[in-house]
Parts: structure tokens; C-alpha cells; sequence
């Protein structure tokens, strides 16, 4: 079976800092795939690496069985491939309004047909008509979420990139975000690579994750394996802990 | 069990050009040496409930109670002096993100001994020994080291260990933790709240803790108080949770994914306009 994506022996390098190591994941098409880990495991960069926007220093990446060298990616590319950042509110362009926004890629790319995209994408991403000439100011942290997505979406990609895309917001708005994307997943037929530190996020949108911790990855495992506890390295178990929440040592303080 | 903190139909507003903001409309609970958390959405008003407790509204807002009395001092009519002493020093404030609250052109150490010379008459050799006694006792390893270090040398949950450090050098006996683990990773948030936990029970603090994460508060505190849209929509003690009874606070419990449910969709908030009133 060809791979949606394919990244193997990658590494990436700032100065001497390797933030990631021999990295090596597949994700099949129509594939849900988590990363997980603590900030600096270099989940994040992963995900940059494939969009293009950090320094690849080995390694290959495969998208769709093309080989992308360096840091350019080609128009193609980025209709195969979109990315939705974590902090909605540092990804809009504070002065554009979402029209203007939404048209953008659509103008790169040439699509002709904007005006009727533009409402679609809005109406996909359950933002009606009405939001279409509103600044991001004017707006909440899960709307602006929505925006981001339907940028994202307009020009139909296969491959959603999705850095942390909850994890600025409140837990009840999370909820329909993730409802959101699964929603459009479903629709469209989208391969997902998800970053989050939050593993109920991770297991609830995702079939298989990969741990990751100081630029390597640690343990490959199914969302199934996790929830039933079939656990190999600590490290993933320590996550699993922190995730339960706070528990208090009363027998610790006791003795 | 005498209430340390009395807080009744606490209400503050803020005049903008489009008319009064209410942010907080009527909070009333008492405090004693508990831990209590304060829980709800952005704009619940939750934080501004502890800014007014500890009198770090801005100016032009206006803040009214029927009663805001900590240990016998009325709050809203002590003049800026007193407030100003109880400020650091009787009550303490634990601020969400390190990165932005602590001074970045002063070394950790000094932060803390200005707070603790703020308040007591002590030398300045004495103030180093306890500020550097203080790091210790929230786990820092190397003390000496991390009392020269500038707030942007640290990691997050170092840099929240110093804070925590900075508001309870002087011994306050009420601390007022407004998101105290948000900004910090899953691994991390849990120490630094075995830290919080084991300082607050040693010393007998007050502790008001407000937070968006319900499960994380539940855990955590007493007692909860659940805000919507500046009121107090529900009070229960953190071990009977699972039987809350409003709807907005079942709500928020039950759209958290957990691992091992499998609920696709998440249910999510029907907010519903009669919650507010």
C-alpha cells in the first residue's frame, strides 16, 4: 500500500540543536495520526518539516510518493497539503478581513471560482455567510479555529496538517472543533497528522499515535493499545499518568 | 471553622464606549482554610473574581460588594495602604504564564527578596538565606544557582516554581492561584501541583484556585464553584461532581475527551440564555 506520508531517517537541525532525530513515520491515506509528547520532543517540527518550514538536515520525506527536497515545496504540494496552526489568534492576519483571507490562497493558486468556495468553505466550518466581512478581532477563539480550518480546507486538499488546533481554546469549544474537524474529515476524505500534548484529544481523533520525546520518536502504538493499557516505554506510561489527572499522595504524606 | 475570606454579591463592571461590561454580577461565597476552586469558560469572570479579592482590578472598572471582608479587614473601603500590606503579604497571587509574569530584567532571586523586604524588616543576608530556602522547598535542585538566573534562563515549570516561591516567601495565608498550570506541559502541570498541594496543606493557606479545567479542579480542591457568565450557577463539594445537577456544569464535564470513551460526536454546550439570568 502507497503512503499519503512517508518520512524517514529525517533530522533537523537549528545551529547545534538537533530537534529531531532519525524520525521515521508512514501514514496511509485516509489515516488519522497522532503525535504526542511534551513541549521541545519536537512534534511540532515534524510537522514543519513536511509543510517545508524548518531546516531539513537528512532524511527524506515522501508525500503522495513524491520525494520533497529541502525547504521548497511547489504549488501542488500545497494543494495536496494544508496546516492549521495551534493559536487562532496569532495565525489570522489581524488587518484582513475574512474574505480577503480566505480569498487569498484561492488567488495563488488561480482558482476561478472563488465567491462560491469562499461561502462554502464558511458554511462547511458552520460559520455563516455573516462572518465573511468580519475582522478577526470581531470574533471568539473557536471562530477564528473555524476560519483557520476553512482556509485551510478551500483549496481541498488530501493532507491536513494540525498543529495543536485545540489547545488555545476552552474545553467546551474544544469539543465542537474536534467535532468540526472529525466532521470534515469524514466528509472530505482527509488524511490527518494531529499534534497535541493532550492524549484524551489524541485517542478520541486518531487511530494510531507515535510518542515522542527529546527529537526521536519513542513508541508507535494504536489508540487501542493505549486506552487497554498494552503500554511499552515508561515514558508513554507517565504520560498516560499526568493525563489522569491530579491525584493526591495521601499515603506519602501520611507515612 | 472561622471564615478567613467573605465574599458577598461581589460585582464588578467596566464602562466601555458601547456601555456597562458586567463581568462578575454577584458572587457570593466564604473561604476558611479550604481549598476552593473557581471554574468556568473565558469570560465566566472567574479571574476577575480573584483580581478583585486581591484588588488588582483596573482603574476605571468599578467593584462593588455587599460584603468583600478578608479576616476582619473590609476590603473595598481600606485605604490603598492597607491593601497594599495585605498585598503580597497576607494575600498572595499565582499568575498563569511565567513567561510574561515574572520581571525579565530582574534574577529570580532578587524578585523574591524585594517581595519578602517588601514586607518584613529582615537583613539583606537573612533575606537571601530564606528566599534561597523557599526555591528549595518547591523542589528547585540547585537552589544557589537558579537564585542568579533571569526569568528567560528557566523553563515554564521552573519559572512557575519560582513564582510560587516569590508569593509564599512572605507566608501569606490566602493564596489566589489563577491558572497556575495552563501554560505548562501535561508531565509538569502535575508537579508543580504536588508542589502547590504540599505547600498549601503544610502551611494552612487558603487556596482559591480558578481554572477552565474542571476534572483538573476537581481533583485538586474542596470545594467548587462553577461561573457562567459572571454568576455562580452551581456549589458542590469536588467529591460529589458526578452528581452535579445544571446542565452547564454537566456539560462541561462531559465534553472533555477522555481516553477510553468512545463518543463520536463530543457532546457539546447548548448554552442556553436562561443560565445567565
Amino acid at each position: 500500500m502507497t503512503s499519503a506520508v512517508s518520512v524517514s531517517n529525517l533530522s533537523v537541525t537549528y545551529d547545534a540543536f538537533k530537534a529531531l532525530n532519525d524520525v521515521s513515520v508512514e501514514i496511509a491515506p485516509g489515516e488519522s495520526f497522532g503525535l504526542v509528547g511534551e513541549s521541545g520532543s519536537g512534534k511540532s517540527t515534524l510537522l514543519r518539516a513536511i509543510a517545508g518550514l524548518a531546516p531539513v538536515t537528512g532524511g527524506t520525506i515522501r508525500v503522495h510518493d513524491r520525494v520533497l527536497q529541502g525547504a521548497k515545496r511547489d504549488k501542488a504540494f500545497y494543494r495536496a497539503v494544508q496546516m492549521v496552526f495551534q493559536d487562532p489568534y496569532g495565525s489570522l492576519h489581524p488587518r484582513q478581513t475574512i474574505d480577503r483571507q480566505l480569498l487569498e490562497p484561492l488567488a495563488i493558486h488561480g482558482v476561478a471560482d472563488g465567491e462560491r468556495r469562499i461561502l462554502k468553505a464558511l458554511d462547511e466550518v458552520g460559520l455563516g455567510s455573516g462572518f465573511r466581512f468580519r475582522y478577526p478581532h470581531q470574533l471568539s477563539g473557536g471562530q477564528r479555529q473555524r476560519v483557520a480550518i476553512a482556509r485551510a480546507l478551500i483549496l481541498e486538499p488530501s493532507i491536513l496538517l494540525l498543529d495543536e488546533p485545540t489547545s488555545a481554546l476552552d474545553a467546551s469549544v474544544q469539543a465542537e472543533v474536534l467535532n468540526l474537524l472529525e466532521q470534515v474529515r469524514r466528509d472530505h476524505k482527509l488524511t490527518f497528522i494531529m499534534v497535541s500534548h493532550d492524549l484524551g484529544v489524541v485517542t478520541h481523533m486518531c487511530d494510531r499515535l507515535a510518542v515522542m520525546q527529546g527529537g526521536r520518536v519513542v513508541e508507535r502504538l494504536s489508540s487501542a493499545d493505549l486506552v487497554a493499557g498494552r503500554i511499552g516505554e515508561d515514558y508513554t506510561r507517565s504520560l498516560m499518568v499526568a493525563s489522569k489527572g491530579f491525584q493526591r499522595k495521601d499515603a506519602a504524606v501520611t507515612a | 471553622m472561622s471564615a478567613l475570606l467573605t465574599v458577598e454579591d461581589l460585582k464588578v463592571s467596566f464602562p466601555t464606549r458601547t456601555g456597562l461590561v458586567e463581568a462578575v454580577r454577584g458572587v457570593s461565597f466564604t473561604l476558611g482554610r479550604e481549598r476552593l476552586g473557581i471554574v468556568g469558560e473565558s469570560g465566566s469572570g472567574k479571574s476577575q473574581t480573584g483580581r478583585a479579592i486581591m484588588g488588582l482590578t483596573p482603574g476605571h472598572a468599578q467593584v462593588t460588594a455587599k460584603q468583600l471582608n478578608f479576616d476582619g479587614i473590609d476590603l473595598l473601603s481600606a485605604s490603598p495602604k492597607v491593601r497594599r500590606d495585605l498585598r503580597g503579604k497576607r494575600i498572595a497571587m499565582i499568575l498563569q504564564d511565567p513567561k510574561y509574569s515574572l520581571n525579565p530584567v530582574m534574577s529570580i532571586g532578587r524578585q523574591i527578596v524585594e517581595t519578602l523586604r517588601q514586607h518584613e524588616n529582615v537583613s539583606r543576608g537573612e533575606a537571601r538565606e530564606r528566599a534561597l530556602d523557599m526555591l528549595a522547598a518547591v523542589q528547585i535542585r540547585d537552589p544557589k544557582r537558579v537564585y542568579d538566573l533571569y526569568p528567560h534562563e528557566v523553563s515554564g515549570g521552573m519559572g512557575q516554581r519560582a513564582m510560587i516561591a516569590m508569593m509564599l516567601v512572605a507566608g501569606p495565608e490566602l493564596l489566589i492561584a489563577d491558572e497556575p498550570t495552563s501554560a505548562l506541559d501535561v508531565t509538569v502541570q502535575l508537579e508543580v501541583l504536588g508542589i502547590l498541594d504540599k505547600l498549601v496543606a503544610d502551611r494552612g493557606m487558603g487556596l482559591v484556585f480558578v481554572s477552565h479545567d474542571l476534572r483538573l479542579v476537581s481533583s485538586f480542591c474542596d470545594r467548587v464553584i462553577v461561573m457562567y457568565a459572571g454568576r455562580i450557577v452551581e456549589e458542590l463539594a469536588a467529591s460529589e461532581l458526578a452528581n452535579a445537577k445544571h446542565p452547564y456544569t454537566q456539560g462541561l464535564l462531559n465534553c472533555m475527551p477522555a481516553i477510553g470513551s468512545d463518543r463520536h460526536p463530543l457532546p457539546v454546550l447548548d448554552r442556553k440564555p436562561e443560565w445567565a439570568q
